[in-house]
């Protein structure tokens, strides 16, 4: 979709050396890789590769044995997932992790949990300032329920929503905590054509009006090569390449892997 | 200020001027609303004039001249509707598009409209733009509304909303009289819109309308539907076509009431529920949709309830209907329904976003009786009228009291009807179109020089005055004894039966008329289901002897409606058979839009209709089927045939019960 390949300098996030093991599995082995600020990153692999660990190692859910990441200039090894909320690292999962019973709205009005001040008795009771701030956050939810096209289900159930929406609605629960960084776990999986391609779209919105940089897991070549600036292709817990989509379709190494070769 | 309407507006025969007067005279009241960000925000009449002010303004500034024409394109949005005003206030003509027409359709328009300006709604409509400029090098500005996504354009002919309106506020303090004088210079006879019809055969073609055609039309039909200036209205039915420019612009300025747009294509059901509108249009098919999924949720509730809901609208049948035309009923019927009002009525509508309701038009299509039914007794003021883009719409309405399901009611105001000797429907009024834009032969052909337009429907007058529309004109044929056939009138008569899905009438140039029907797999299935008939596929429910009974009902029932039309009762159904296929786009049999193509039918069951008229009791057919992935087999069955009773015509039964008296 971007013509002309855009360059970005400032490094937003830097993994190096990473390794995990589950016991005796090893989930990832040594991998370095940067995420740059205002980007569109693609990590691909086949399945098992570690795409997810990944995912989970950078927003703190798994503590990496070896290696380590450095986000925003700061070093850290081991990081809660809810530390990594406050500093501005936002997810949506490979299976939906939605409120299946509340509404589109207070779903994505919990992604603004962390923005709020105010506590839990004085929210109850709805008055003065806290009115005015609950207000605030329900105008910004309003903007992004605009910006994802969703106003017909504000008020849906989300257990009701079909799977292609509640996707949406994942996105739009990130979005709500505004974050810097944003990590899509196949954010593509199980739609048809046209689910797709409105959900390209807004990735490609976000990342150009919000500038919000996003790292994304996808399975659709298609789709990576469309919208990503750069690709990080793990195989078996290791980094088999890292560059634009041209430079990495015509890697050897990463045809082997996706093709198989005779051994 | 509850004026009615078209009091005390001498001078005001244009758009603009109206939106000045109102400006005057309800400075304060709603005069557009939509929803956005999840609340609805309003304008009132005074600040709709001052935004439309600054609006033509900046068109004049950016080089817009009388006369020229401007391109709309979008959802319905206020700030198109606005731009609409904005450029009848210079003098200008607003050629509305369909907004989901693909780029080809559109360069079409713009090119043959030999447009220099549009306004758009958003990126999707810019792209088409774009993609079709090279083609129509006359284009050399486009605004738009939502900023979204265009950040990155850079395009120097496109620019947004805002900047527009910044250079009209430039432009009005250099010439703070320029805009005055160009909307006293409008009179009723300048061109008001050009609406483009999606010919279903070449090119479409440019009606084009004056103030004085949509005005007056607009101002007769609120006149006599009484419509104030409290009334609502929701615009969500594409800004192209003449019926929202008459029912969500010209209505609303001659009227001044508040016209509402929703937020967005899909919610509005629920801006419906919302707003509570007083004044709605729907084609049958939404009403329809509204009553099946009531039907469907009714389902799902409680025993109790369901029996309620039963109980109460059998009794809003029998009376709801009578009362709304004000008819006299009995007290004891009054107080029940009013019973019904409080428990099921009033919550339903309320539900349905109908509460509010004084009239609610329906148009387009015929549309099934039950459907019509329930809504008028339910209380809703449902009424059909017949209409036409070359009209500004209103040809036929009809009046309160006197609605019918089967007709489209008496002439409009100022409205004269014909029927010429072939059956075809002419009608003459203030509405009538100046011209096809740039095309005189197509004008000619439509429009006489005494001012009759041709509609090309057949109809007739029933006994009541009534215009009835029967089918296309030229699809109207003739039995070998010169009776009137009206296919597409039978047919759909049939497919109002929910247990018959397709109909094909067979009888220009016979001696009688027979019928191919079509089951409808769920209701028949249904049907099985409880009365314990069991079946292995379509084909052997098709062919089951109790199925054909009930049709039997069907069609004798239609006979009996048919018989009740002195023109129309000859063209009874004497025998008919069930398909042992469903009528199937794939195979050719209807288009995509699943309309019946008589010609192919007629082809591909050519021995079934020769056995229908010979007489025989059963046939063999063998006929060729496409399957959804594109493979072809051949589907044979022993179809049988089954006689109809017919009635006799209406006048003669009168006769015979005379001569029996």
């Amino acid at each position: 979709m971007t013509n002309a390949p855009r360059l970005f300098n400032e490094v937003l996030l830097e993994a190096k050396n990473i390794s995990l093991f589950f016991g005796g599995v090893k989930a990832l082995s040594g991998v370095t890789f940067d995420i740059r600020k205002g980007e569109i990153r693609a990590i691909i692999g086949p399945n098992g590769a570690g795409k997810t660990s990944m995912l989970n190692v950078i927003n703190g859910f798994y503590h990496p044995q070896e290696g380590t990441i450095r986000y925003k200039g700061e070093m850290r090894r081991a990081m809660r997932p809810h530390r990594a909320a406050r500093q501005g690292i936002a997810r949506t999962f490979q299976n939906v992790a939605l409120f299946k019973g509340m509404s589109t709205l207070d779903n994505i009005m919990t992604g603004r949990l962390i923005r709020m001040r105010s506590n839990l008795l004085f929210q109850a009771l709805y008055w003065g300032p806290n009115q005015r701030e609950e207000i605030k956050h329900r105008e910004f939810c309003e903007q992004i329920i605009d910006f994802l096209e969703i106003q017909a289900i504000r008020k849906t159930p989300v257990g009701r929503l079909p799977y292609g929406l509640q996707k949406r609605v994942e996105l739009a629960r990130a979005l709500a905590m505004e974050p810097d960084l944003l990590l899509l776990d196949e954010p593509m999986a199980g739609m048809n054509v046209e689910e797709k391609e409105d959900m390209c779209r807004f990735v490609l919105d976000v990342n150009e009006q919000l500038g919000t940089t996003i790292a994304l897991i996808e399975h659709d070549m298609g789709v990576v090569m469309d919208i990503s600036d750069r690709v990080v292709v793990l195989d078996y817990g290791r980094k088999l390449a890292d560059g634009t989509p041209d430079e990495v379709r015509s890697d050897q190494r990463v045809i082997d892997a996706y093709l198989g070769v005779s051994h | 200020m509850t004026g009615q309407a078209g009091s005390g507006q001498p001078a005001a025969d244009t758009f603009p001027k109206l939106l000045l007067h109102h400006a005057e005279v309800r400075p304060g009241r709603p005069a557009m609303r939509e929803k956005s960000y999840g609340i609805w925000q309003t304008w009132t009449w005074k600040q709709v004039a001052d935004e439309i002010h600054l609006l033509a303004c900046g068109l004049a500034a950016k080089g817009f001249r009388r006369g020229d024409r401007i391109a709309i394109i979008g959802d319905n949005r206020p700030r198109l509707y606005w731009t609409m005003c904005a450029a009848q206030a210079l003098g200008g003509v607003p050629v509305p598009l369909y907004q989901d027409s693909v780029a080809k359709e559109m360069a079409f328009v713009v090119d043959h409209a030999e447009v220099r300006f549009a306004m758009v709604e958003d990126q999707e409509q810019v792209d088409k733009l774009i993609e079709i400029r090279d083609g129509c090098p006359k284009l050399a500005h486009v605004f738009y509304d939502d900023p979204r996504g265009l950040r990155s354009y850079t395009q120097d002919f496109l620019s947004d909303y805002d900047s527009l309106i910044a250079a009209g506020r430039a432009f009005d303090r250099a010439n703070p009289d320029y805009l005055v004088g160009e909307i006293g210079r409008g009179t009723g006879s300048d061109t008001a819109i050009i609406c483009y019809t999606s010919g279903t055969t070449g090119n479409p073609k440019g009606v084009v309308l004056t103030h004085d055609n949509v005005l007056i039309t607009a101002r007769n039909a609120a006149e006599m539907e009484r419509l104030t200036d409290r009334e609502a209205f929701l615009a969500y039915l594409p800004m192209a076509w003449v019926g929202d420019n008459i029912f969500s612009y010209a209505q609303g300025y001659v009227c001044g009431f508040c016209v509402s747009c929703p937020e967005s294509g899909a919610t509005v059901m629920d801006d419906l529920r919302e707003l509570g509108p007083t004044y709605f249009f729907a084609p049958p098919r939404i009403f329809e949709n509204i009553l099946t999924s009531v039907m469907i949720r009714m389902e799902d509730a409680s025993a109790l309830k369901r029996r309620l809901f039963r109980h109460f609208m059998g009794v809003a049948r029998r009376w709801g209907i009578k009362i709304l035309n004000k008819e006299s009923v009995p007290p004891g019927a009054r107080l029940v329904y009013a019973l019904g009002q409080l428990l099921i009525y009033g919550p339903l509508k309320n539900t349905l976003g109908l509460s509010n309701i004084r009239l609610a038009y329906t148009a387009g299509e015929a549309i099934g009786p039950d459907i019509f039914d329930f809504y008028r007794a339910l209380g809703i003021n449902l009424k059909q009228l017949y209409g036409s883009t070359e009209a500004s719409v209103f040809v036929a309405i009809q009046p309160d009291g006197e609605v019918f399901a089967d007709t489209a009611g008496r002439p409009a105001k100022g409205v004269e009807i014909r029927i010429a000797d072939n059956g075809e429907v002419l009608f003459r009024g203030p509405g009538v179109f100046k011209e096809y834009y740039k095309a005189p032969e197509a004008t000619a052909e439509t429009k006489t020089p005494d001012g009759w337009v041709l509609t090309g429907d057949a109809g007739l007058f029933d006994e009541r005055g009534h215009l009835k529309i029967i089918d296309r004109a030229k699809d109207v044929g003739r039995l070998i004894n010169g009776t009137m056939f009206a296919p597409k009138y039978i047919e759909n008569k049939l497919k109002f039966f929910p247990d018959i899905k397709e109909a094909v009438t067979f009888g220009h140039e016979r001696p009688s008329v027979c019928a191919f029907l079509n089951i409808d797999i769920t209701a028949m299935g249904s049907w099985a289901e409880r009365n314990n008939v069991a079946y292995g596929s379509y084909q052997e429910l098709a062919a089951h002897s109790r199925v054909h009974e009930i049709l039997k009902g069907h069609v004798e029932s239609v006979n009996r409606d048919l018989a009740r039309d002195p023109l129309l009762a000859g063209s009874q159904i004497h025998r008919f058979l069930v398909l042992h296929k469903e009528l199937d786009p794939d195979d050719g049999e209807l288009t995509r839009t699943r309309k019946v193509r008589r010609r192919i039918i007629a082809e591909r069951y050519g021995e079934l209709i020769e056995a229908l008229y010979a007489g025989k009791d059963e046939v063999l057919s063998l006929v060729e089927v496409t399957f959804e992935d594109g493979r072809k087999g051949r589907l044979e069955g022993r179809l049988k045939i089954i006689d109809v009773e017919t009635c006799p015509a209406a006048g003669q039964e009168d006769r015979a019960r005379q001569a029996a008296a």
